[in-house]
This record gives structure tokens, sequence and C-alpha cells, in this order.
């Protein structure tokens, strides 16, 4: 499948005289195939807007090589943004002028056909309020607004950072319908989310960034088998039992975990191995269920980002690739 | 040229432009409106009634004249000490001749067309930079600061591009404004003479004197439209360039004139950018430096003079604004976007 977006080693370095040097981007990589909906993920200030502001021309990288629909950006922008359409972080337009006014204008800009305002003011639901004035608008509104005015241009490559900030529990669903339609009509979909249940949801595959680096990529299933952790969480008929089956498990080589009601295994690669053991010597399992591992545990794992009882996690603490895996502050503050 | 006919669709459908647009042209009204009603046709009537003042100012002055020259012969009869009130000679204090109080001093006040038209160009380009200027801020300055201008460089990747037809769109607007006032200001002031003044002595000279003072005010209402955009873009923020006008003018007009004043410096005038504005309007502003006694033929004293150009006010005019824009295109395309 061919590519319509590629980032090699991009690199974004902020340099100021009182906080120092800080590496937004750190040789960067992402790749996403033609047809997709793909998921980029990453905790606040890793990278994420930084990357889609770079690849839109916003931002001037200082190194690496990126390509948008098979052109090499930022030279070739000029001959790709007519195909790309992009909101970046929280939707901001003029507060004085209607929703129609701002996408009128916008279409005028790009050459847009006007019968195409009313195309997408249908298709995000703004059709009956497109009158008003922005400043009028919930967040949720002029997020649909913002959406709009990508879909303005029925581009092939659709880069959308937070799309469901601020939308109520239909829109959302709305949102996701809307992504899945567009991805089947041949549209690429970029969607940078921290609504990870909607990633996982929405998404073929997924790109996660900590401190400017890739920390993992590719098919969400794949994602998630390789940080899948073996567990298997298990409960006896008689609770008296519990620390009979810990001796025997632990004799066995299994990692064991004792809550009061339950026991959690780690490194199981066949459950059945845990009934027979507990048979063996007379215990016996009520409930055994493999743990299922989800997008937001290895987002946490990766990024080192979970939150831990009594510490209050800094922006910006987070997983180093190639590091301990321990998180550490990397300096700077806001504004990745 | 797409992108040009939405910037100019931007720029008339903002509200603030057309309530900035619209006060300025009240302004512009008013003070036509003003001047005809503080100005009258002179005739046969007004000049009899100045002839009538001019005799009664004529006798109060010859009864003035003889009481002060009883209360001079008087003091010299009791003599009172003179405190230099009165002359030696009591008969030197005579009342003037008649002919010396003219009758036009009484004359109410009329609008001479010929003679008094330039100057009113003056408030006009003045009143209508003004708007250029705040508008022109206005008009970048909201587009970075509400993110409009982000979003049409997702539209329209070439930022020099996009600011450019941005800034040629709202030239075009201000010019849009400006000739129609302009024709509507010269009727405006050709009614005023015709019926509260006079129209007479109108060359072909005269008229081409106009069109040029009128060009050299739509000049500078586009020069300094320009630089309140480019100030805006320049900050990211209409208050940028509001700001930094009022800075300007606050503490490098007012306290520079204060500062320069105070220190004796000659020609302190030539360091004051409103004397260049004033140049480019009239042609030449002359300092006079009263410091300074050049004694003539007649023994009177005349000032050293320096004159201010139009010529020098263009050279000031065009750096300003090629450093400026210049300045702001710099920005726009080397600044990231965030």
């Amino acid at each position: 499948m061919p590519a319509v977006l590629e980032i090699e080693g991009l690199r974004k370095t902020y340099k100021s005289r009182r906080r120092g040097t800080r590496n937004a981007l750190d040789g960067f990589d992402m790749r996403v195939d033609a047809g997709q909906v793909h998921g980029f993920l990453g905790p606040n200030g890793s990278g994420k807007t930084t990357t889609l502001r770079t690849l839109l021309g916003l931002i001037r990288p200082d190194g690496g090589r990126m390509s948008l629909l098979g052109h090499e950006v930022p030279d070739a922008l000029p001959a790709v943004a007519g195909q790309v359409g992009a909101i970046v972080e929280s939707p901001q337009f003029f507060p004085h002028f209607t929703a129609r006014d701002t996408l009128s204008l916008l279409a005028g800009a790009g050459e847009v056909p006007a019968t195409r305002v009313d195309e997408v003011l249908e298709l995000v639901g703004l059709r009956d309020r497109s009158g008003e004035r922005v400043k009028t608008y919930s967040l949720g509104m002029k997020q649909r607004l913002a959406v709009a005015s990508a879909l303005l241009k029925n581009p092939k490559l659709l880069i959308l950072d937070e799309p469901a900030n601020g939308l109520d529990p239909g829109g959302i669903r709305e949102m996701r319908t809307l992504m899945r339609t567009l991805a089947e009509s041949g549209m690429t979909v970029v969607l940078s989310s921290h609504i990870l249940g909607e990633i996982q949801l929405i998404c073929d595959s997924v790109t996660i960034i900590s401190l400017g680096r890739r920390v993992a990529f590719g098919p969400v299933d794949e994602v998630l088998a390789q940080h899948s952790s073996s567990a298997v969480r298990i409960r006896l008929e008689a609770v008296s039992d519990l620390p009979a089956a810990i001796e025997t498990l632990t004799r066995a080589g299994i990692q064991v975990t004792g809550h009061p009601d339950h026991l959690m295994l780690a490194g199981v690669d066949k459950p059945a191995s845990v009934t027979r053991l507990l048979a063996e010597q007379n215990l016996y399992v009520s409930e055994l269920a493999p743990i299922a591992v989800d997008l937001e545990s290895v987002f946490l794992e990766l990024t080192a980002t979970a939150p831990v009882p009594g510490q209050h996690r800094q922006v910006d603490e987070s997983m180093k690739v190639g590091g301990t895996g321990q998180p550490g502050p990397a300096g700077g503050g806001w504004g990745a | 040229m797409s992108l040009f006919r939405t910037e100019l669709r931007r720029l008339t459908k903002r509200r603030f432009t057309r309530y900035m647009t619209l006060l300025g042209l009240l302004v512009l009204a008013a003070v036509v409106i003003g001047v005809f009603f503080s100005n009258q046709k002179i005739g046969a009537e007004q000049l009899a009634r100045a002839e009538v003042q001019a005799d009664q100012q004529y006798q109060e002055q010859v009864r003035y004249i003889e009481q002060e020259r009883v209360a001079c012969e008087q003091a010299k009869k009791a003599g009172t000490p003179n405190d230099g009130r009165y002359p030696d000679d009591c008969s030197m204090i005579t009342p003037p001749s008649r002919d010396q109080i003219e009758a036009k001093w009484f004359l109410p006040s009329t609008f001479d067309f010929r003679e008094t038209f330039d100057e009113t160009l003056i408030p006009f380009a003045a009143i209508l930079a003004l708007v250029g200027f705040v508008v022109g801020a206005s008009f970048v300055g909201a587009e970075w600061s509400t993110g409009g201008m982000m979003n049409l460089l997702l539209w329209r990747p070439k930022r020099l591009t996009v600011l450019l037809t941005k800034l040629a769109a709202l030239l075009t607007g201000i010019l849009a404004v400006t000739l129609p006032a302009a024709v509507l200001w010269f009727a405006g002031f050709w009614a005023v003479a015709s019926f509260r003044g006079s129209t007479e002595k109108m060359t072909s000279g005269v008229w081409q004197s106009f069109m040029l003072t009128g060009v050299r005010g739509v000049v500078l209402v586009l020069a300094l439209t320009t630089i309140g955009f480019a100030l805006a873009s320049l900050g990211r923020h209409t208050a940028m360039a509001l700001g930094g006008v009022v800075a300007l003018m606050v503490v490098g007009q007012f306290g520079l004139g204060i500062l320069l004043s105070m220190a004796n410096v000659r020609w302190a005038e030539a360091f004051l950018l409103p004397t260049y504005a004033l140049a480019w309007m009239t042609k030449t502003v002359t300092l006079q430096d009263w410091n300074s006694c050049n004694a003539t033929y007649y023994g009177e004293c005349k000032p050293d003079t320096l004159d201010i150009t139009w010529q020098q006010s263009s050279v000031l005019l065009s750096v300003g604004v090629v450093v400026i824009l210049g300045a702001a295109l710099w920005a726009m395309r080397r600044r990231d976007i965030s």
C-alpha cells in the first residue's frame, strides 16, 4: 500500500536563553498508508502538534524528511495543500463571522465550489445553525466547524488534531462514524486524540510518540499483541485456599500477586496448565480470565505516564526511547 | 485572484472595517457641515454692516484716545510720577486715521475656495490615514490573534503571497473609500464656497495644485495603512500597531519634543514626524529659529529659517514603509506559526 504520509528523522529544537535547548522532535519517524484511519498518540508535550504543524508548513523543521501524497514537503506544499484537509489544535475562527461566512471565505481562498459549503455543513450537523456567529458556538460546535473546514477541500488526506474535543457523546459517535465513512470512501485519516478507547475503535494503525520520538507503531492489533503481558486472573472456590495456591503456582515458576479474593498471574503461556496444577493439589478454580491489554494501558506503559499515587507527574515526564524505562524530566514546558 | 477577491470580501464583511469607515466619513461630513455653517457669503449687506462696525470702532478709538490724552495732561499737571504709562509729550497720543481701521476686519468668515481648500486636504488626509491605519492593523492583527491566518495558510501555504494579497486587498479597499471621499470632499467644499464664500479666480494652475495635494493626501493614507498593517503583522496582534503608535506619539514625539525644547535644540521640530507629514501635504514647512537675529537693511530682526520639503518627507515616508513592511515580510517568511 502506498504511503500517503511519510516522516523520517524529523527534528525540531527550540532554543531559549532562559530555558536552554529543548528537542520537541528528536528524530521522529511516521508512516501512514493510503486508505487507513491512523491514530497519532502521545502525552501532552510529546511533540504531536509540533509534528502536525511542521508537516503542514507552519513550523520550520531543523532536520529530517517529510512527504505528503508522494511529494516532498514543505517544498511541494503549495501543490498538495489542496488535497490535505487539516485542523491543528483547538479550532480557531474569527468570532464575528457566521459559520457559513467562515467556510465561504475559505472556499473562496481555495477555489472550492460554493456548493461544497452546504455539503460539509450538512455533514457535520451545522446546517441549521450556520447563520449564527461563531462566537455564540459551544466548543463542540466549533469543533464541528473545524472538521467542516478541513473537509471543505474534499481532501485525500485528512489530519485532525483532537477532533472529539468538546463533543457530546452523540457527537463523538457521529465523528467516529464519519471517520469510518470517509476512510471507506478512500480518504486517509490521521487522528490525534487522547480518547484512546475511540482510537482503538476507529483506527487501523497507530503511532505513539513520546518526548519527540516514536515509541510504537503499526496496526492496532499488533501493537496490542506486542505489549500483551499474558496476565491471568483466577478465583478459587474457597478463599481460604488462596495461600496454598500461591505456594503451588510459585513453585511451578509462575509470578503470582495475591489479592484478598483472587490472584493475578503473570507469564502464563497456557492457562490450562494453571487449572491442571491446582487441581492436582485439590484446589478448584471457579474463574480463570486472561487479562486483555487495551490501548490505554499500552500507551501508559510505553510513555510511562500512568498516574502514581502520591506523585504529581509533570508535563514532559515520560518515556525516553532506549532509556531505562523510568520517567524523567526533560526540561521545557508546554508547547509541543 | 480568488484569494484577492476573498480577502476583499473578508475586509468588507468585518464590522470593525464598516464602523471605522463610517465613523471616518461622518467626521469628514461633520467638518464640511461645520465649515458650511461657520462661513457666510459676502454681499452688499455684509459689506455695509462691516463699514458701520469699522466706523463704530473708529469712534470708540477716538473717544478712548481722547480720554487717555486728557488723563495724560492731568497727570502731568498733578506732577504724578510717570511710570511709563504716558509719553512725555501728551500731544503724541493721537487716534488712528479712519482708513487705518479696515472694514474687511469686520466681515464675517467666508470660504474662499482658491485660498482655503488646500488647507482642508490636511484634515481629510489625516482622518482617512487614521482610519486606514486602524483598519489595516485590525484586518491582519485579528487574523493572527484569532487563528484565521493559520487556517488560511493551511489552504494557501505561500506565506508571502498570502500576506501581500491581504495587503493588496486592504489598499484596494481603502482606495475605494478614499477616492470617492476625495471627490465628495471637493464637491462638498465647492458647494460651501458657492453658497458660503467664493469660487472665483480658479485657474487651471490652482486646480492642478489642488489635484497634486489631493494625490499626496491619498499617498499618505495608503502609506499609513500599509504601516499599520505591517506593524500588526509583525507583532501578530492589532494591539502591536496601536500600542506602537501610541508609544511613538507619546514618548517619541511629545516626550522628544519637550526634551528637545528643554535642551534648546535648534530646529527641534525637524526631529518630529508631524512636521514631515505637514511638509508632505503643504510642500514646504519653514522652521524659524527665534534665537538668531539677522538684521535687515531696514533694521528688522529676521530669524534663521529651515525648509522641510515634501521631497524630504517622501524619503522618510518611503524608508518607513520599506523598513516596516520589509520586517513584516521577513518575519512572515521566517517565523514559526504557532
